[in-house]
Parts: structure tokens; sequence; C-alpha cells
């Protein structure tokens, strides 16, 4: 086990997921840091240190972001890092609160997660342009949506799987967010409601893609000691991962994702797993796209290369299947607001160890649970193994 | 949702309510501007592109040919050891069909995008650029040959888009 102490996930919150919500990104901190700290049974007072995940300025339009929501995620006079991988934040931002008390540092740590892309108005997409190189890329006129379809077809190509299957992933999720009372976008579609969507940017269409969203998560993560006294049923930080890959993403065979598979290496060699789809109960799977659920489960080794559609295909990552992904209902149901959908998945897997999750609750006392995120040019994975 | 919690804190608004001004807001259009230095690397591949030359870099240490150039290998974390032109041809290794522009909004015309391996390159050095002259974009297929369409020399500029896109080829 790497790290002096023990870390335990001991309170969650979060608010709803919506295109547009009233509060600020600041009130919307509040909201799910106040709630995460009610569920531990803690005051702010209690809280050593602060991790704030957030993705990019430019959708707030306010470009010192992190110091702009640190009023919502408690700060105040309090050690205090905003992380930012991009996609991949949500996630990440669990990993650092697990070395901020792991390294023996604090013993309690704040973890939240907020975006709130409405503010860039009328639509997010144009800011999520600027992250692309600004001499070979930018004048071609490139979006984030252009680079996605690429990779999705490239998968495709590579290993002959049809829209058809990958659709079954937007079917899944949608369907499974209609038991998560924060969902933006839970539904009953059928594949064919997938196919005759509009093409956005083919192989991509409508439903396909997980929505822009308004949204904050937060978790309080605490010393073995500390957890020990405050409850019966603290979830354990087994193993965490991350690790980027290079910018230069046009010299990468997009068919899968090497940089997933490194972190996921990282997390399960802490964790002590060998056998991933054994040892893996429940896994939040990051899924902005459908295909995303299925290229990740093979970086996060629990399909094999080219394999996750046939797993998906026979009910294998169902809710009540033998490895269920995103009983959440993800992304593509729940809502995309960047870094909080990362950590909303990390809340997912401890309401799912915890017993909790009640009609969205996996068979089997799932004991063992992976979340994991991506993002800036399809270049960064983050995945934390948690443990009941 | 833990079934502990029973109230979920967040206000939804109407994207309607929002236009016809029935929600409090405050409006600002940022007026920044950018002027990027190319670089060292990507200084010589936008001066080649005026000379109707894609400019690559060489690392002899791992023998790659990299397409686009750096100043770095990033591989063996050392200086390239040159730059040379390889060929205005490639491989379709990935492309796609957009129909959304960078704000979102819907287009007609869709803009045909690809990855491009290059000939003469190390392979899988793909460069981002568009497709053109292809009536149907059904008929565009993985690992179809194209090859780069010019701007004249006098509308150069020392841009990306000296190049126009990439148009298929016949080989015999």
């Amino acid at each position: 086990m790497v790290g002096k102490k023990r870390v335990a996930v001991i309170g969650a919150g979060m608010t709803l997921f919506r295109r547009n919500l009233k509060e600020t990104g600041k009130e919307l901190a509040w909201h799910a840091s106040k709630m995460a700290l009610d569920q531990a049974g803690l005051e702010l007072n209690d809280m050593q240190s602060v991790v704030m995940g957030t993705a990019p300025d430019a959708f707030d339009g306010v470009h010192m972001k992190g110091e702009y929501l640190a009023d919502g995620a408690g700060a105040w006079r309090k050690p205090y890092s905003r992380v930012f991988v991009g996609g991949g934040t949500g996630v990440f931002a669990i990993d650092a609160g697990w070395w901020h008390v792991a390294s023996g540092q604090f013993d309690t740590c704040l973890v939240v997660a907020e975006e709130k892309m409405s503010s860039c108005y009328p639509h997010p997409a144009y800011a999520f342009t600027t992250i692309f190189d600004p001499i070979y890329s930018r004048p071609l006129g490139v979006t984030l949506i252009w680079i996605f379809a690429l990779e999705m077809h490239r998968y495709m190509h590579r290993h002959g799987i049809k829209k058809e299957e990958i659709a079954l992933v937007s079917v899944k999720n949608k369907r499974n967010a209609l038991d998560h009372p924060c969902a933006q976008l839970g539904a009953n579609i059928t594949v064919e409601d997938v196919l005759n969507s509009e093409i956005m940017c083919w192989p991509v269409q409508r439903l396909d893609i997980s929505p822009t969203s308004d949204g904050a998560a937060a978790l309080v993560l605490a010393s073995e000691d500390v957890a020990k006294k405050l409850t019966d049923n603290p979830v354990w930080i087994d193993g965490t991962g991350w690790c980027i890959d290079t910018t230069f993403w046009t010299n990468r065979d997009l068919y899968y994702p090497r940089y997933v598979q490194c972190a996921a290496q990282m997390a399960y060699k802490m964790a002590g797993i060998k056998n991933p789809p054994k040892e893996i109960d429940v896994a939040e799977v990051y899924d902005p796209f459908d295909y995303k659920e299925l290229h990740h489960m093979e970086g996060l080794m629990l399909a094999r290369k080219g394999q996750a559609p046939k797993l998906t295909a026979d009910g294998v990552t169902q809710r009540d299947g033998d490895l269920p992904i995103n009983p959440s209902g993800g992304l593509l149901g729940v809502g995309n607001p960047i870094a909080a959908a990362g950590l909303m998945k990390c809340c997912e897997i401890f309401w799912q160890l915890r017993g909790e999750a009640g009609k969205r609750q996996v068979k089997g006392d799932p004991r063992t649970g992976l979340a994991q995120a991506w993002g800036d040019l399809m270049q960064y994975g983050s995945v934390v193994i948690m443990r009941s | 949702m833990s079934e502990k919690i029973k109230r979920f804190p967040g206000e939804e608004l109407k994207g309607a309510d929002i236009r016809v001004g029935k929600v409090p807001t405050i409006r600002f259009r940022p007026r920044v501007r950018y002027l990027w230095s190319a670089g060292v690397a990507m200084s010589r591949f936008i001066e080649g592109l005026k000379e109707g030359k894609i400019v690559a870099s060489t690392c002899e240490k791992c023998g790659r040919i990299m397409v686009p150039p750096r100043a770095f290998c990033e591989e063996c974390f050392k200086p390239v050891d040159g730059y040379t032109p390889v060929k205005d041809t490639g491989t379709i290794n990935t492309w796609s069909v957009s129909y959304v522009a960078g704000d979102a909004s819907r287009i007609k015309e869709p803009i045909l995008v690809a990855v491009i391996d290059m000939d003469g390159a190390s392979t899988g050095m793909g460069l981002l650029h568009l497709l053109g002259e292809i009536d149907d974009w059904k008929q565009i297929k993985f690992g179809m040959r194209v090859k780069a369409v010019w701007k004249p020399p006098e509308e150069r500029t020392g841009n990306i888009t000296d190049i126009r896109y990439f148009k298929p080829v016949k080989e015999v």
C-alpha cells in the first residue's frame, strides 16, 4: 500500500445536473460541499484541506476560477488547491485529495468539483475550440466534436464495430439515469432512436453525446483514525492512478487509450488487483459519448480490445449484469458538468459500496468499485479504486 | 444519489425564460486578442507551406520523421537533428463529416475532415486536415490515398490553410 495513511471517503453530496441552473458556480459548490459534510457528520471547521476540481476558466469567463470558487468549497483560510486536467478533472480531484491525506499532512480533505457551462452563452462549444494548438490546428476550424468523431470512427474501423452496438450504451445509460434523482437526461430510448437522431459529426449522432450541464459534487475524505471514529461504514480509497499522453494526438493510433491503461495499471497495482474484470464489482466509466464507455472499458482492461461491445450486447454491463457499468446513468444520462460529472461518478461508487444507491443499487453486495475520467486532447486518464 | 438524501439542491432555469429576459442576468463579451510566435519548429513548418512543402523534423536517435515537426523529440527528450520535407500525399487514417460549426450551430454543406498519415514520415504520423473534391461523403474510405491541393503561391500566407484540402488520388 502506497502512502503513509489509509484514506476513507466518509461523505458525499451533489446538486441537480441541469442545462441551466439559477445558482452561481460558487453557490453550487457550497450546496454540494454542505451536503457532503452533513452526510459525514462534520462541520467545515473539521476540514483541514480543500481540493477543488473545475474545468476551463472560459466556461465561467472568470480567469481565476479556482479562487473565485474557493468560498463555495469552504476553502477560506485553508490549504487549497485547484486541479484541472480537462475532462479527467473530476476523478483526478479525488486522487489529489487522497494524497493530501495519505501523505500524513492532513487528517481530512474536502474534495469539491463544480462546473457551470451555461454561463458561456449561447453555447459553451466555442470555448472548447481554444483547447487546440493555435498554429497547426485552429486555422482549420477544428472543434471538439471533430476529434471525438475521428476517434470513434478509428475505433469502429479497427475492430469492425457497428453503430448499433455502440448505441446500446446510450440506451442503457439513459435508462439507468431514470432512477437518479439528479439526472438531466434520463429516458427510455431505443437503438433506432439513436441511429435516427441528427447527424452531428459522422459517426457521432445527437443521441451518442452527453449534454452540457451545470452542477457540483463533493466528497469528504478522512484518514483511517478519523474515519473509524465517525462511521462504521467507511469506503476506502485503495487505488489511484493518472497518466497523460502527448498532445500530438494525430500521431497516436486512436483506437486504444494507452494512457487510460497506464493510469489503470497504476491504480490496480496499488490496490493489488490482478484480474480487473473478476475483481471489480461495479464501475463508473467515463462516458461523454457512448463509444467512450466501450473504449474506456478496454483501456481499463475490464474488457479485451474490441470486446466491450459484445459484453454490452450480452447484458453484462447492465445494472443486474456481472459487471455493471455506469449504474448512475453516467454522463449520457445524469449529465456532463465536466469536473462535477467525474466526481459524481466517485459519489456513485461510494453510495454503491455503502449499499445506499436505492433503485440504482447493483446486485450482489459490491465490495470493490472503480471510477474513471478522461480528458484534454484525448490524452488524459484518471482512475480511483474504492473498497468497502 | 444516496437514498438517505431526500432533497437535492438546484433551481432549474428554462432557456426560453433566459432568452426573453425573465431571469436576472449580466452580459459580457471579452475583447482579448492573441498574436502567437509560431515557435522554432513550427516557423519552419509554415515557411515550408509557403513554398508548397510539408516540413517534418527528424530524430537520429529513435529514427522518427515527425509531422507536425517539433524542436525536440519528446520520446528521446533531445533536440531534433534536422528538418526535411515529406511528400504531400498520404493515406486516410480516420475521417469524419461535420454538420456542426465551432459555436455548435448547424451547417448545410458538411465539412469533411481526416487524419492523414503522411508519406515519407514515420508510420502513424498523421496530420489533421480537410478533404475536398468528393461528391458524396459515403465515398470516403479508410486507407484511401489522398494528395494536397495547394493554394497558388501568391495566395499562400504561411498557414496550414495554404493547403486548401486533400483530394482523393488514383494511383497506378
